[in-house]
């Protein structure tokens, strides 16, 4: 087992590098000059003489690189070109709101997935099933902001049930738009998986001997199946976590939620490269680490996994 | 086996493949979807009632800005007077264009790269799984924006360059595991025995025989390219006023929902709704078809 986690840590590292590095390609040296596009067409040659020196960018590009691998060491993801505002600092600020949304989005569609998915396997070709399949190809199907402005027009707009846009100071009601929106997806992917490893595992022989033991038929399906159903559903919510983190963006822009996807998405109408720089990064070594965490948390459900 | 063998058994697998496929309801209903859209994007300038530029308030007057769906405008009209209908149609040729483009884009490089990793191993696969690994670790979707924002102007080619630049990395997936399987078997030995060089085996025989799961994984590609795009136009990043792209109706829209006026959001989403299922199910349905193949 320690064997097994340190190997995957030390794998870990070529990747970030990797990242971290066509980073800095992509969204440094491609993009120009920063200077002139802080700048524009206004900057005289002394002032942008100025402002490169200051960030940095009259150095040789080896020299930069090294540079911002330093920073990067020490959590240093640089200075927004729009407000002089720590690029750290911002997305500390801003990802409490993302991890809020997040969360309550995966409950949601673990919750609604799971049983949705035991539900149509046990009733399989039942009206039910054949009606929580449809919602849910449909749910993996809709894009994101589409079914958060459907929501908004019914609940909102519509029948005024609920709050419109808005963090609106952290009240619960302003949060159960984004969740369902964001949960969509997920639980629509749960669901499917659920079912189609319900199914795999149901017509096993050991859950005709449980059920020729007289087991009752719950605890069948509960105890002996969905326990060994659980092992590929754990794996898909543990990636759904991930994406998840980084998916808010869109979810956030609709509902003017505070999080790092809209700080994301505000940076990228500015074209402020620091700041995009910075969201990316983070939510790239964000995705990597939950992934890591999930495939290290295998062994915990099923136990045949050997780390070798 | 010699050449007329191989192939007769290729063309029984495939007539087996498409018996299977049309026994299933979903996926000859995806086929048909499918068509549907890329009909309606081939015949767009015949079927549209009307130009989808015209801006009707200039000849017919306020009666016809943010008109309600109707005999006349069926899915209603926009803030100047155009026809939603007309727009829809023609959007579905932007839709399709950068699917396809950019799952093409997606087959150049990944197809490549993932049958250098499965068929030898050792570094080259090191090397390009770690390049995989590392593309798999962004968030797509905001590095593909990043990558398209880099550009002051961005055209539609910058667009799917930028989407199959993160999406190869599933196809050079599937094609890396499909060579690691087929490397060692049998026709594989012999042709290396016959001397043929690499480039001939790699190409002419190993992968004829893995393109099934790689047409699959790049169906299933098309729905999340176009809705990768939507989200793009929605943000403002992709295609910009006043080309008739999905996603941006939907942005133009989203202001009026407020007061009731839904058509203009509302529709444009049921299009890539429905086109997104299309390649959904086809994909589905591919996969269930080649699975026998698939398997062995």
């Amino acid at each position: 087992m320690l064997s097994y986690t340190l190997r995957k840590l030390l794998y870990f590292i070529p990747v970030v590098w990797g990242v971290v590095t066509a980073v800095f390609i992509l969204l440094t040296v491609v993009p120009g000059d920063p200077a002139r596009l802080l700048m524009g067409q206004r900057g005289d040659p002394e002032t942008l003489a100025r402002i490169r020196a200051d960030l940095g960018l009259d150095l040789p590009l080896h020299r930069q690189y090294i540079r911002f691998i330093g920073d990067l060491a020490r959590g240093d993801l640089g200075t927004s070109y729009r407000n002089n505002e720590k690029v750290s600092t911002a997305i500390a600020e801003r990802f409490g709101a993302t991890l809020r949304l997040a969360f309550w989005a995966m409950i949601l569609a673990s919750v609604i997935g799971v049983a949705a998915g035991i539900l149509s396997a046990v009733k399989q070709y039942s009206l039910f099933d054949y009606s929580a399949m449809f919602i849910a190809v449909a749910g993996v199907s809709a894009p994101v902001f589409w079914v958060g402005l459907l929501l908004l027009l019914i609940f909102a707009y519509g029948l005024r049930l609920l709050p419109g846009v808005g963090y609106g100071d952290g009240s619960w009601r302003y949060l159960i738009l984004p969740v369902i929106t964001l949960g969509t997806r997920p639980a629509a992917l749960i669901a499917r998986l659920t079912r189609s490893c319900m199914l795999d595992v149901m017509n096993q022989d050991y859950i005709r001997t449980a059920r020729s033991k007289g087991l009752a038929e719950r605890t069948v399906i509960l105890k002996h199946a969905f326990k060994n159903a659980l092992v590929p559903v754990n794996t898909i919510i543990g990636t759904q976590v991930a994406e998840l983190l980084s998916g808010a963006v869109l979810t956030e822009t609709i509902f003017a939620w505070p999080g790092v996807g809209r700080l994301a998405v505000e940076a990228l109408v500015a074209r402020d490269f620091p700041m995009i720089r910075g969201t990316v990064i983070f939510m790239a070594l964000l995705f990597l680490a939950t992934n890591l965490l999930v495939d290290l948390s295998y062994g915990l459900v099923d136990p045949r996994i050997r780390y070798d | 086996m010699n050449a007329t063998a191989k192939k007769t058994g290729a063309a029984a697998l495939r007539r087996e493949a498409w018996v299977r496929f049309r026994r299933n309801r979903l996926a000859m209903a995806g086929l048909f979807m499918a068509i549907s859209v890329i009909l309606a994007a081939a015949f767009a300038p015949v079927l549209a009632p009307y130009d989808p530029f015209k801006q009707l308030i200039w000849t017919q007057g306020g009666e016809v800005r943010l008109a309600p769906p109707s005999a006349a405008h069926i899915m209603g009209t926009d803030l100047y007077g155009r026809d939603i209908f007309s727009r829809i149609l023609h959007g579905a040729r932007i839709s399709l264009q950068i699917g396809i483009f950019a799952t093409i884009v997606s087959l150049l490089v990944g197809v490549p790269l993932g049958a250098a990793a499965g068929y030898y191993g050792g570094f080259t696969d090191d090397a390009i799984s770690w390049l995989i690994n590392v593309v798999f670790a962004f968030p797509f979707f905001l590095f593909i924006i990043a990558v398209v924002a880099v550009f002051q102007n961005p055209s539609m080619s910058v667009i799917y360059l930028a989407i199959g630049l993160v999406n190869w990395v599933g196809i050079a997936r599937v094609t890396r595991a499909q060579f690691i399987s087929l490397r060692e078997r049998e026709f594989v030995e012999a042709a290396r025995a016959l001397g043929l060089p690499d480039r001939r085996i790699i190409f002419g025989h190993i992968l004829p025989n893995a393109l099934a799961p790689v047409i699959v994984q790049a169906t299933m590609g098309i729905g999340g390219i176009i809705m990768i795009e939507a989200g793009l136009a929605f943000l403002g990043f992709g295609a910009q006023p006043p080309t008739p792209s999905w996603g941006l109706m939907i942005s133009d829209g989203q202001r009026y929902l407020g007061i009731g006026k839904w058509w203009w959001a509302v529709f444009p989403g049921l299009a890539i709704t429905y086109t997104v299922l299309a390649f959904n199910f086809l994909g589905d349905g591919l996969r269930d078809a080649l699975d026998a193949r698939l398997k062995r």
